[in-house]
């Protein structure tokens, strides 16, 4: 039986809902082996569809650039003759399959919303105007997965467990890392992850007290477009858009943002979209479901004391 | 200290995207330069600007900026624009064999053009606005073998000490790296703000050298790059419905109401 490696996301400590989604898609595949560089995430990864539980030695990957997780998936790709291997679609993850796709002579495809048991993705690309099925045609499929693109199936059993000491070069150790700065949490979900994502824009004027309302109301993550982000309203992590994060919920509220093409390209893919803007000429409302052409500090919170009424 | 820019003449982000043949159909939208590429372009200059006697980049200043491009004839526009911002010279791969290069062959081909240059760093753009993959800067690194730093919010060069420190800023929050010389960094769009091109830096391009080299003149056989080498390929493409209009209304005072009742309806709350 194919085996398919995938690699665990976690974030302080705590498995992330991707890793489940990429054990669905890998499921459907084959026998399924999660990889982890960190022995303490063995114990939550019986939730997902996973078979077998990679636990690679030696090595503190948090203390590196990308390059020594990519060597180690070389290397399992190798031993297992892996028949693909799955990734989230993060800033890190894309570099991990760049380097492994370079490094075994492999094709990659990247941003993938599925992957089917024939290898076959679906991507969704220029801004989700066009859908392109494609496959890897050279050495192992190495395939990165957009977040959200599929419920996680629970798991039913507990997978099985093996220790891999990978040999990582001096080069892949060349870039490190000094010291790190968290992303600070709130209350609200992770904005990749989240169902609803409500965000600001320029149109706030630096005051982001009615959205973040909104998405409370909602139990939404809040995002924030690149004017906002650079205004130094928001913070730039939750920047959604070309450079900052691509997000893909079922409800994506853009509230006082234009709809610039960067800020497009990061939200596009959306399920639905509203938006409120006071121009009703902003490119944004091409795109909505449901536009509101007002100002948002008037539509914003009676909008959230009309959900809170409903709800009540 | 010699700095290369990869750069790439990218179709206009504003303009309608097609498919051809199961690739980009680049001759019908305007090309211009990737704006991704035109932060690294700035801060090669800022760097150099810090770190030269007269402030300036460009001779006198004791330190070179060559952009590196891979592209067809036309890239050349996208080029000249990167050199009116200040860079110093020019690399254009151009061969009629490199049409529908994937990452992996472009990689090849740039790692081949930086290899050959004696560079102390190279520095990217996160991704190009039109593939969007994100993964060249790291496939650079992996196939020079030299350190990642990418993702960069901030970059310290000190060409004395032959180190480079930034901030690396993802999902994961901000993890402050560095490396010794060489490196591929690829920094993020908030880093800077690109300068426009000055009348005289645009003279001064149209004087500037761009070396135009062929597959044979980096080392790389046709059978290694363009559509028939890649190695992934595209089933089919198919354009998808554009969303359809959606409702719009005026907020007539009622604005919150009604954008409440359509969430309920649509059982979203």
């Amino acid at each position: 039986m194919s085996e398919v490696l995938i690699l665990v996301d976690a974030v302080d400590g705590k498995v992330a809902k991707s890793t489940g989604e990429l054990a669905t898609f890998a499921k459907a595949i084959g026998k399924v082996s999660a990889v982890i560089f960190d022995a303490s995430l063995v114990s939550q990864l019986s939730a997902y569809t996973i078979d077998n539980v990679i636990i690679c030695n030696g090595i503190d990957v948090t203390k590196f650039s990308p390059a020594p997780v990519a060597q180690a998936f070389a290397q399992l790709v190798a031993s297992k003759s892996a028949a693909a291997v799955l990734i989230t679609s993060s800033s890190r993850g894309k570099e991990i399959a760049g380097r492994l796709a370079v490094a075994t002579n492999s094709g990659i495809i990247t941003d993938a919303s599925t992957i089917d048991s024939d290898l076959v993705t679906t991507q969704l690309v220029f801004g989700g105007s066009t859908t392109v099925h494609a496959a890897v045609t050279r050495g192992t499929t190495i395939a990165t997965l957009r977040s959200n693109s599929i419920e996680p199936i629970v798991g039913s059993g507990t997978p099985t467990t093996e220790e891999f000491t990978p040999t990582i070069s001096d080069a892949a150790k060349l870039g490190q890392v000094i010291s790190t700065e968290p992303v600070v949490k709130g209350g609200r979900p992770e904005l990749t992850e989240a169902s609803i994502v409500v965000s600001g824009g320029r149109g706030t004027n630096g005051d982001f007290k009615p959205v973040e309302a909104f998405a409370d109301v909602l139990g939404a993550a809040v995002g924030a477009s690149r004017a906002a982000t650079d205004a130094g309203w928001y913070p730039h992590t939750h920047q959604v858009g070309q450079t900052g994060k691509s997000v893909s919920p079922q409800l994506y509220v853009a509230c006082g943002i234009s709809g610039a093409i960067q800020h497009r390209a990061g939200m596009q893919t959306s399920k639905m979209i509203v938006a409120i803007n006071k121009d009703s000429e902003a490119p944004i409302f091409e795109l909505a479901d449901y536009g509101v052409i007002g100002d948002l500090f008037n539509v914003l919170p009676q909008a959230t004391t009309a959900i809170a009424a409903k709800k009540a | 200290m010699r700095i290369a820019v990869c750069v790439k003449q990218v179709p206009d982000s504003w303009a309608e995207k097609k498919m051809a043949g199961g690739v980009l159909d680049r001759a019908s939208a305007d090309a211009v330069l990737n704006d991704l590429d035109e932060y690294a372009v700035e801060e090669a200059l800022r760097i150099v600007e810090a770190n030269s006697p007269t402030k300036e980049a460009g001779e006198g200043s004791g330190h070179t900026i060559t952009l590196i491009s891979m592209g067809p004839d036309r890239a050349t526009e996208a080029i000249r624009k990167a050199l009116s911002m200040g860079a110093d010279e020019a690399i254009h791969i151009c061969d009629a064999g490199l049409g529908g290069s994937d990452a992996l062959a472009t990689s090849l081909v740039l790692s081949k053009a930086i290899s050959d240059g004696g560079f102390d760093l190279v520095i990217c753009g996160t991704e190009s606005t039109d593939a969007r993959m994100s993964v060249i800067p790291a496939m650079l690194a992996e196939r020079l073998g030299w350190a990642q730093l990418t993702f960069a919010g901030s970059v310290n060069v000190d060409p004395g000490a032959t180190k480079v420190s930034i901030a690396r800023s993802t999902e994961l929050g901000i993890e402050n790296m560095e490396a010794n010389f060489p490196v591929v960094v690829s920094v993020i769009e908030k880093i800077n703000e690109p300068r426009y091109p000055s009348f005289k830096g645009i003279m001064a391009a149209k004087k500037k050298t761009i070396t135009v080299k062929s597959l044979i003149d980096v080392g790389i056989s046709a059978d290694q790059v363009g559509s028939k080498a890649a190695w992934s390929n595209v089933r089919d493409a198919v354009l998808r419905p554009a969303r359809s209009t959606g409702i719009k209304v005026e907020d007539g005072g009622d604005g919150g109401t009604k954008l409440a009742e359509f969430l309920a309806e649509k059982r979203v709350i």
